[in-house]
């Protein structure tokens, strides 16, 4: 850090006022930086000013601008109003959204600094990452998605208005406990065009009616018997079956759903994919964002625009963003992904510009070639969480975190097995159990539908495949189940399979007459 | 790069999620107040002391993974341990596994502490006075004013001062009136001035001044500002409540008890219901006679029983203070069933003249602890049992034990469709 005064004249901003053309300063400096010399390539942006409410607000409808209404939102929202209130909590650094105008909320109550901060961190940090990562590219519609989301509150007001509030918030009140299967985890043969799926839903709505009268025709009435003949396989795979995708598979082959209905759930189905890039991506893109906005001040002081009262107030901010307590900490609560991250992205970029013999060891590809940007580019644009730990997490960072790993099998009476240490024999196995532990895969329940019982009281049968002993929590479990019933309007059955391949526990649902109308 | 300022947008772009939350927070506290009423016993209400809830309605459920298992776990920060090592689990911790990372943020903060007052709320919330539609709906109404903001008419005596010089202030500046000090000056100017045509000048200007004063004058009717009442019509419920309660030796401590558990939740609702409500505390052995509240509860007596004395000052006080044709009266009688044999056509004949001016007629049987309280064969559950055939409207119950005074209540009060009676 150099300490030198500079002509005041190319300060981007004094103390701590600002104002709209100093917000735009700002961001020119940031851009010139963010593209010039760091070489991102963004969404153009939108800054919106907002108040403390309106960011609570925000807060509270998954940080979207525009959104249907539901209590679930009004409950989270009385949550943060209390801790803010009571002073337990800061409010949210800054909120971003992906979209294109990418828009990155300012709050008005943070010092030129703090809004300095902010824009370096969500309109170009995360603003590159929502535009490069790959997840984001496959999943989501930047374009497409406010748009969508208008059309959504709209449909579900007019849906309120036609079927009643109540009928409307049952539906929703289901479709968000299925939210986490809602979603399809591997590509399919379409990319993501929310615009299109707006347009055609008058059309797909009338021709579904149709679709699934058809389906369900197929089940014999009179003779009984020939169900029996109709193959096991051959019934799965009219039903697309085994389905991991809940949602997906209820509002395509519920019988007794009205149509309306099977768009809601298309909605939150929606909703729920859109947020499923950034649940896999939580550490790489606050690291990417953290990373973007240090060094983007950094340079901002070299080249004397902020002053050095204002790199002092920001460097004390980012430390608190960085922080990660040690595990005995009272303040631990996991990893924290802005530090992790961020402390991973400067790894890397020690790895390329001043590697050892162990980084040359450990990253014979990028180690010593100099070309950090390059290097994190691609990084951010190819990896998730998952596979980003797996491959970039170093000895070295290993050894700076102290981390070890703790093996905690219930049979074990006597205590926590330490079964790995920052050590030689203890790296390769931290790092794959450290990913493991954000690879979604592994750490959400896996649960299918597998079967439906056609010829019978047409009952939906649902596996969860039990890994290491780790049953589903039985009330809430007992909760979904129940509005998934509510949902396909007969019996539902989910069975958990454990290791030896026996079912060891079963929990029923029978639907409740309210959801139908 | 483009910027917007929200700060401006319409504000409380959540308040119908709120709302929402909050309506449905209210059904699930409904609904918990209901559930534990089944296994409360009535002194944890009526003595205070607080009631929390956890609310499942406000549940987000997920599939997700319970306890137990095999657990791995990275963690940060070690300092002491080396590979292999065992760490022994905290003493009380079944899994010793760490609290989620992160997550779940005190969604159990949604507890509700109920005090005894917001217990009762909503307790009685669903309980409801039967027939409290008034007999005589016109002679009940009563008339407030309230403050309706501004007239331009009114009674002088309404004149609302603050308000017209205000009017008239920003008249005067808006339209130009000129200040007196202004042409003061101007005259005090002519006085002193000593050039005729100069002074000419200055008399056109204080003349032009003087009208334009004139014109606009200090206060126009078009100022002037009344204040503006509104009537509300309150409607006043005249209602008047007779407690009956058996003190005679039969009534064991048990009975009275029950029968005094019922009469305070009465009272406790009867003075949510109503702003004004009359209340008549009448007790009874072989005679019976009208107490205050305080005698009525916990004032010893014993003695014989004679049903129909009770009942027969009841009618006595109704003729004298209670005019039917005015009054929505209610009656609620405690009893162990025991009655004189000798009592039993007279009081049979005194709850057919009183039913009728009743709007409602509650009987609580109450009997020994243990007992069974879904039959009674006791001579007054007999007779009023013939009574109930008729149209009238009274119902009964038989209560033994403390648990079961809130189910009756509640059972007795419920809110029912205007037009059905009260049948056990």
């Amino acid at each position: 850090m150099t300490m030198t005064v500079r002509p005041r004249e190319r300060l981007l901003f004094e103390g701590a006022d600002w104002d709209f053309a100093t917000l735009q300063r700002i961001h020119d400096a940031c851009e010139e930086i963010a593209l010039g010399e760091l070489g991102l390539d963004v969404y153009p942006n939108q800054i919106e000013v907002i108040t403390s409410e309106q960011m609570l607000d925000a807060y509270s409808s998954t940080g979207m601008p525009l959104f249907y209404r539901h209590w679930s939102f009004g409950k989270h929202f009385a949550h943060h109003e209390t801790f803010y209130r009571r002073g337990m909590r800061d409010l949210a650094y800054e909120i971003v959204i992906n979209s294109s105008p990418c828009i990155s909320y300012l709050m008005e109550e943070n010092t030129a600094t703090m809004q300095t901060l902010v824009t370096a961190h969500a309109a170009f940090g995360h603003n590159h990452f929502f535009k490069n990562n790959y997840l984001f590219k496959l999943w989501t519609d930047a374009e497409g998605i406010l748009d969508y989301l208008d059309f959504a509150k709209g449909y579900i007001t007019r849906c309120e208005e036609r079927y009643g509030e109540t009928a409307v918030e049952r539906t929703l009140d289901a479709a968000h406990a299925l939210m986490s299967h809602g979603v399809h985890r591997y590509a399919g043969k379409t990319t993501i065009d929310l615009r299109q799926e707006e347009k055609r839903e008058q059309e797909r709505r009338a021709h579904e009616e149709q679709m699934f009268n058809d389906l369900w025709r197929t089940v014999p009435v009179g003779k009984a018997k020939k169900a029996g003949d109709i193959g096991l396989e051959k019934r799965r795979a009219a039903l697309g079956l085994p389905q991991d995708n809940i949602l997906y598979f209820l509002e395509k082959s519920a019988p007794r759903l009205q149509p309306w209905q099977r768009e809601i759930l298309r909605i939150v189905r929606h909703v729920a994919q859109y947020f499923h890039p950034q649940r896999q991506t939580k550490v790489m893109n606050e690291g990417t964002a953290t990373f973007v906005h240090y060094q983007i001040m950094n340079r901002l002081h070299e080249r004397g625009q902020i002053s050095d009262g204002s790199f002092l107030e920001f460097l004390k901010s980012h430390a608190n963003v960085v922080f990660q307590p040690n595990y005995d900490d009272r303040r631990f609560s996991g990893f924290n992904p802005y530090a992790l991250g961020f402390a991973m992205m400067q790894d890397i970029e020690r790895i390329v510009t001043k590697p050892t013999e162990e980084d040359r060891a450990w990253f014979p590809d990028i180690a010593g070639r100099g070309d950090a940007m390059g290097v994190l580019r691609d990084v951010w644009a190819n990896y998730r969480d998952e596979s980003f730990i797996s491959q970039f997490l170093s000895p070295n960072l290993i050894r700076r975190l102290r981390l070890f790993h703790l093996y905690d099998d219930p049979e074990q009476t006597e205590g926590v097995l330490v079964s790995a240490i920052h050590n030689e024999r203890g790296y390769l196995r931290i790092r794959r159990q450290l990913s493991r532990e954000y690879d979604i895969g592994w750490t959400d329940p896996a649960i299918d539908i597998v079967d439906v019982d056609l010829a019978g009281d047409r009952r939906l049968l649902l596996q969860h495949i039990v890994m290491n002993g780790c049953y589903l929590q039985e009330s809430d479990t007992k909760l979904v189940l129940q509005h998934l019933a509510d949902l396909w309007g007969y019996d539902v059955l989910l069975q958990e399979i454990d290791g030896s391949n026996t079912v060891a526990r079963e929990h029923a649902a029978t639907p409740r007459k309210i959801v139908q109308s | 790069m483009h910027i917007v300022d929200r700060r401006l947008n319409p504000r409380g772009k959540s308040l119908e999620n709120r709302q929402r939350f909050l309506r449905r927070m209210k059904g699930a506290v409904q609904q918990a107040v209901k559930r534990s009423l089944q296994n409360r016993n009535i002194r944890d209400v009526l003595d205070g002391g607080e009631i929390s809830l956890p609310i499942d309605g406000m549940a987000e459920p997920s599939f997700r993974r319970g306890e137990g298992g095999i657990a791995d776990h990275i963690l940060p920060g070690n300092r002491a341990f080396v590979e292999g090592d065992i760490i022994p689990r905290p003493p009380g911790g079944k899994g010793g596994k760490p609290k989620d990372a992160g997550e779940g943020d005190g969604e159990d903060g949604f507890r509700f502490v109920l005090t005894r007052e917001e217990f009762l709320d909503v307790f009685l919330d669903d309980l409801e006075l039967p027939d409290l539609a008034k007999r005589r709906l016109a002679e009940t109404e009563e008339e407030t004013p309230f403050r309706a903001g501004y007239s331009v008419s009114g009674s002088p005596s309404n004149i609302a001062v603050g308000r017209t010089t205000k009017l008239a202030m920003m008249r005067r500046v808006a339209l130009g009136r000129p200040r007196r000090e202004e042409i003061e000056a101007l005259q005090r100017q002519i006085e002193e001035c000593e050039d005729d045509e100069n002074r000419l000048a200055l008399e056109a200007k204080l003349k032009s001044l003087t009208e334009k004063s004139r014109r606009i004058p200090y206060i126009d009717p078009l100022d002037v500002r009344y204040r503006r009442f509104e009537n509300e019509p309150k409607p006043v419920a005249k209602a008047v409540m007779f407690c009956l309660m058996d003190v005679s030796g039969s009534m064991s401590e048990h009975m009275k008890d029950l029968a005094k558990r019922f009469y305070l939740l009465l009272y406790l609702f009867l003075s949510k219901r109503y702003k004004k409500v009359e209340i008549v505390f009448i007790r009874h052995t072989d005679r019976a006679e009208e107490v205050d509240e305080e005698t009525f509860f916990y004032g010893p007596a014993t003695g014989g029983t004679l049903v129909s004395s009770a009942l027969a000052a009841m009618r006595a006080i109704i003729a004298a203070r209670f005019d039917p044709a005015e009054w929505n009266i209610y009656g609620a009688q405690a009893s162990d069933g025991d009655n004189a044999h000798s009592d039993g056509n007279l009081t049979g004949q005194l709850l057919r003249e009183i039913l009728p001016l009743c709007q409602y007629f509650a009987y609580i049987e109450v009997g020994e602890e243990g007992g069974d309280s879904s039959v009674s064969r006791s001579p007054l559950w007999m007779l009023y049992d013939g009574i109930r055939s008729e149209p009238l409207p009274l119902s009964m119950r038989k209560v033994c034990r403390r648990s079961e005074i809130f189910p009756v209540f509640h059972d007795l009060f419920q809110k029912r469709d205007a037009q059905s009676r009260v049948t056990p």
